[in-house]
């Protein structure tokens, strides 16, 4: 008799088996849908009702966009050029009408020789915004953004280069006029020789500037009046301005709503309250309805304009309750700390408050801007031409009476190109502005 | 700032107005108050002077003045020769019908995708995450468009509901979607209706203050007494009881036909050849609701004059108006007896008709009649402002739920409370203070975007008072300033209730 233990017990293995692989029900796509989409009765059902829906819609849509016709010139051909390739009565859509139409979806009514500039425009703006949405680009080229404002109004109204030119030069004046008077008398005597002499300048200088420029060397390109502007190049200049100027205008409110002077405070808040309580479209009637009984008699300006001034107010109210949500958010100690370092007012706010304050405010920013593009669609309903009002004009066309889903399609895709980006680049900006929990 | 330690020289110096911190904030909201006013001064002068050259003045009556314009969708009787003043009035209810309708359906939808955005399913959170950007970043006037043009453009047409046509109503014969409006029924009230209301409301606050019995008696006492099932039981049972008793018993009386110059138990039909045109006189409810179903189903052809009460309709019939009365078979005989008419009861009857009924929309000669129609702006812009707001309520709801910290569920669960109890009294609670404020703003949000209604030409107040008024009267300051008043006292009414109630669950900090 042996001692050793494989001799005394009946059984005892004497090799490894081999590693397996685990069932088919517990590794892979097998498992992967066990877990997530089966993993009880509700889930089940939801999964089931969900790829329904799915099919539903696939269906639906499959077979109107696989047969969809690119070339045409009519709806009317386009239906016969159906019946001939895939029978009659056969979803089929009609893409020829934007292949037809997109000039004038893009551009509106702008003189069709004319287009590179504001094609060259839009290089130029991406030129221009590069270097603010990016940090890693050179900070030289800031100065490019800085003049391209006058260089996009220029190239997309044309007219004598001289007009961007005089009114940028009123920047430059109040910009040398402070750097001039900072270290002699003083911020704020500097401040206000910086707001007061460029206004000085262009209501009395800037005019006959102009003109004497524009009669010794007139260079210019030809004038494109304001009616023209129609299409997406409307909604992004009304959509580009305002985004511009209503941020910093925004931050003012929303400093002026914070603010310890009783005055200033109420007049913020009076103004943010009432721009917030009214409906844009009732601002929009306002400003093409009314601002002519506000304005001494006999002035006139464009409505495009206008326009912008009010989509500029209106999404400067809604910033600037975001940004107070984001001032209101800053721990009172780094006001109190910023006060202890013996920082004035606008240093504080410039250096410690504001930068914390507009990081944790960037999602709110951003969805505000998403949705004062969204809303330059509002401005058909005081006659300019916005894409979804040119998508009626072209319906009203005896060539394409009828067609409706494939420019909502065109319509919606592109909207939902620039705001979906949009809230990807706040979501980008967050994630890099983030300092905490790394 | 706190820190000058030296005493404040007694001598003022015009200097400190700028360089003193202490005089520099009043310095500048002088010159602020002083630029406000002054503002203010240039605008209504030159209003004044632009109102003066087109030889208008500021005056308000315009409203007394009568309106002249229809108004196809009205909650408040309405025609023409009213006011402008009323016309405002049926725009706005309007304007609060479909917000109110939205910010329901808009909170159902968000609350719902939102919770499921949050789902481990993948196919279900990837189809409501696409839901909700595809929502969210295109122009909510595109989407008023379309589901208009889907409305009008995709929808049968009345006639393809008849016999061999192609389409058919839905949910047993009571709804049709046509191009023209959605036909839904129409609650149509009988006898004790009334009292079926009082009942209902009643029942409904005794099972609002059985739940905070409940809840006192458990903070109190910590005994738990139940709550869902009873609550539900004590706001609904009464309610069918009485709906029931109603059917039972005033709901089963029989209404008699009569006619004028008839022969006793003569067929409707037959007294219809007999007698030339029939014109019935009908008291409002479900008397006429059930005379209009027997005559329909007798194939009669008849006018119809409508009388708010029984009596009335009684007495119209004896002075001759109509040739066919019904009255409860029980009073047949004091009737004919207290009439000089030659009047003899009809072979038909008809029920009396249960407290509430409802009437169904029947197809007739070129449209659907009966029940509500509801027009497909109505419809197009409640569904887009619905489907647009709930894709951000969906995202404020997701939020919400993810700002309670994990260990909040966890702690619950090691205390032993159930999911579901751990939902309601943990995670809700909390996640409830996070989701209502921007909830709300939401609401005030689809508020203001109904003002859309002018893409569909649904009847809003901005398409009455701020529309049709506006071109009428020529006013367009006055109407665009009560316009703005109108949303301006909407929002701030709203968001003065959101402040107190964000200030009564705001967590107590220092």
């Amino acid at each position: 008799m042996s001692d050793t233990h494989a001799q005394t017990a009946a059984y005892v293995r004497e090799s490894m088996i081999g590693q397996s692989a685990p069932p088919t029900g517990q590794s892979g796509a097998i498992r992967w849908m066990r877990e997530n989409l089966f993993s009880g009765v509700t889930n089940t059902i939801l999964t089931l009702v969900s790829i329904y829906v799915i099919w539903v819609i696939v269906s639906h849509l499959f077979p109107w966009f696989a047969n969809s016709i690119w070339r045409a010139d009519s709806l009317t051909q386009c239906r016969e050029i159906r019946d001939a390739t895939v029978g009659a009565d056969a979803p089929a859509a009609c893409f020829a009408v934007i292949v037809d139409r997109w000039q004038q979806l893009v551009f509106g009514f702008y003189p069709q020789d004319k287009y590179w500039r504001p094609v060259l425009a839009l290089v130029v703006f991406l030129a221009a915004i590069a270097p603010i949405l990016f940090q890693s680009l050179p900070r030289k080229a800031l100065w490019f953004s800085a003049a391209a404002p006058f260089l996009l109004f220029f190239l997309l109204w044309g007219g004598s280069v001289w007009l961007p030119v005089c009114v940028a030069l009123g920047f430059v004046i109040g910009a040398v006029a402070y750097r001039l008077l900072v270290a002699s008398a003083g911020t704020l005597t500097a401040t206000l020789a910086a707001i007061v002499l460029p206004l000085l300048y262009w209501l009395f200088l800037a005019g006959p500037l102009d003109a004497a420029l524009t009669a010794v060397a007139p260079v210019g390109l030809e004038y494109v009046q304001s009616k023209d502007f129609g299409g997406f190049t409307l909604s992004f200049i009304i959509g580009v301005a305002g985004i511009a100027l209503s941020l910093p205008l925004g931050i003012l409110l929303a400093l002026g709503r914070q603010s310890h002077l009783f005055i200033i405070k109420m007049i913020s808040v009076g103004f943010i309250e009432v721009i917030r309580g009214v409906p844009l479209i009732v601002w929009l009637f306002t400003a093409s309805l009314l601002l002519n009984y506000f304005l001494p008699p006999g002035t006139n300006f464009d409505l495009m304009l206008r326009v912008i001034i009010m989509v500029t107010l209106f999404s400067a109210a809604y910033i600037a309750e975001v940004v107070r949500g984001g001032l209101a958010a800053l721990p009172k100690g780094q006001y109190e700390g910023a006060d202890s370092l013996g920082l004035d007012y606008w240093q504080s706010m410039r250096l410690v408050i504001l930068p914390q304050a507009l990081k944790i405010s960037i999602p709110g920013i951003v969805n505000t801007f998403i949705g004062l593009f969204k809303d330059t669609t509002l401005v058909v309903f005081i006659g300019l031409l916005d894409p979804i009002g040119l998508t009626n004009a072209i319906r009203a066309s005896t060539d394409w009476n009828g067609v409706y889903w494939e420019l909502f399609i065109f319509v919606g895709l592109m909207f939902f190109i620039a705001c979906f980006s949009m809230g990807r680049y706040s979501l980008f900006l967050e994630k890099k502005l983030q300092r905490e929990h790394r | 700032m706190s820190s000058a330690t030296d005493a404040p020289r007694a001598s003022f110096r015009l200097s400190q107005l700028i360089y003193d911190t202490r005089y520099r904030s009043i310095t500048i909201q002088v010159i602020a108050l002083i630029l406000l006013i002054a503002a203010f001064w240039w605008l209504i002068n030159n209003t004044v002077q632009n109102l003066a050259m087109l030889g208008k003045d500021f005056d308000f009556s315009f409203l007394g003045a009568r309106a002249g314009y229809d108004i196809n969708q009205m909650l408040i009787p309405y025609d023409n020769s009213m006011t402008h003043g009323r016309a405002a009035l049926v725009g706005i209810l309007n304007t609060l019908l479909v917000a109110f309708m939205g910010c329901v359906t808009a909170t159902v939808i968000g609350v719902f995708v939102g919770v499921l955005r949050l789902s481990k399913n993948w196919v279900v959170s990837r189809l409501m995450a696409v839901y909700v950007e595809g929502f969210r970043n295109v122009p909510l006037l595109l989407w008023i468009v379309l589901i208009f043009a889907l409305m009008t453009e995709s929808t049968p047409q009345p006639r393809d509901f008849r016999e061999g046509g192609s389409a058919s109503l839905l949910f047993g014969d009571s709804v049709a979607i046509t191009n023209r409006g959605v036909f839904i029924p129409m609650p149509t009230w009988g006898d004790g209706a009334a009292i079926l209301g009082i009942v209902l409301v009643v029942s409904l606050i005794a099972a609002f203050l059985y739940r905070r019995y409940a809840k006192k008696v458990l903070f109190d006492t910590g005994r738990l007494l139940p709550m869902t099932w009873p609550a539900l039981a004590i706001a609904i049972v009464p309610t069918v009881l009485v709906y029931l008793a109603f059917s039972f018993t005033t709901g089963g009386v029989r209404m008699q036909l009569m006619g004028a110059e008839a022969t006793e138990g003569q067929s409707v039909a037959a007294y219809a050849e007999a007698n030339g045109p029939l014109s019935v006189c009908m008291p409002e409810g479900t008397i006429k609701l059930n005379m209009q179903r027997m005559l329909r189903a007798n194939d009669i052809r008849y006018t119809e004059k409508d009388f708010a009460t029984e009596e009335g309709a009684v007495q119209a019939f004896r002075n001759g108006a109509c040739n066919l009365v019904s009255v409860p078979a029980a009073s047949v005989a004091a009737f004919t007896e207290g009439t000089d008419l030659a009047v003899a009861p009809l072979a038909e009857t008809s029920p009396r008709g249960k407290p509430l009924e409802f009437e169904k929309p029947v197809l007739g000669g070129f449209n659907f009649e009966g029940g509500v129609q509801v027009r497909n702006s109505l419809i197009a812009l409640w569904l887009a402002l619905s489907l647009y707001t709930g894709a951000f309520i969906a995202e404020i709801v997701r939020a919400g739920i993810l700002s309670v910290s994990k260990g909040q569920s966890e702690a619950a669960f090691a205390l032993g409370l159930r999911p579901n109890r751990t939902m309601n009294l943990i995670i809700l609670p909390q996640a409830l203070r996070v989701i209502i404020p921007p909830l709300i703003s939401q609401f005030l949000n689809l508020t203001k975007n109904s003002s859309l209604a002018i893409a569909v030409g649904y009847m809003d107040v901005r398409a009455t008072l701020g529309g049709i008024t506006i071109n009428q009267t020529g006013r367009e300051l006055e109407g665009m300033l009560l316009l703005g008043m109108f949303y301006l006292t909407l929002s701030l009414v709203i968001s003065g209730a959101m402040n107190v109630y964000n200030s009564s669950t705001r967590l107590k900090e220092r």
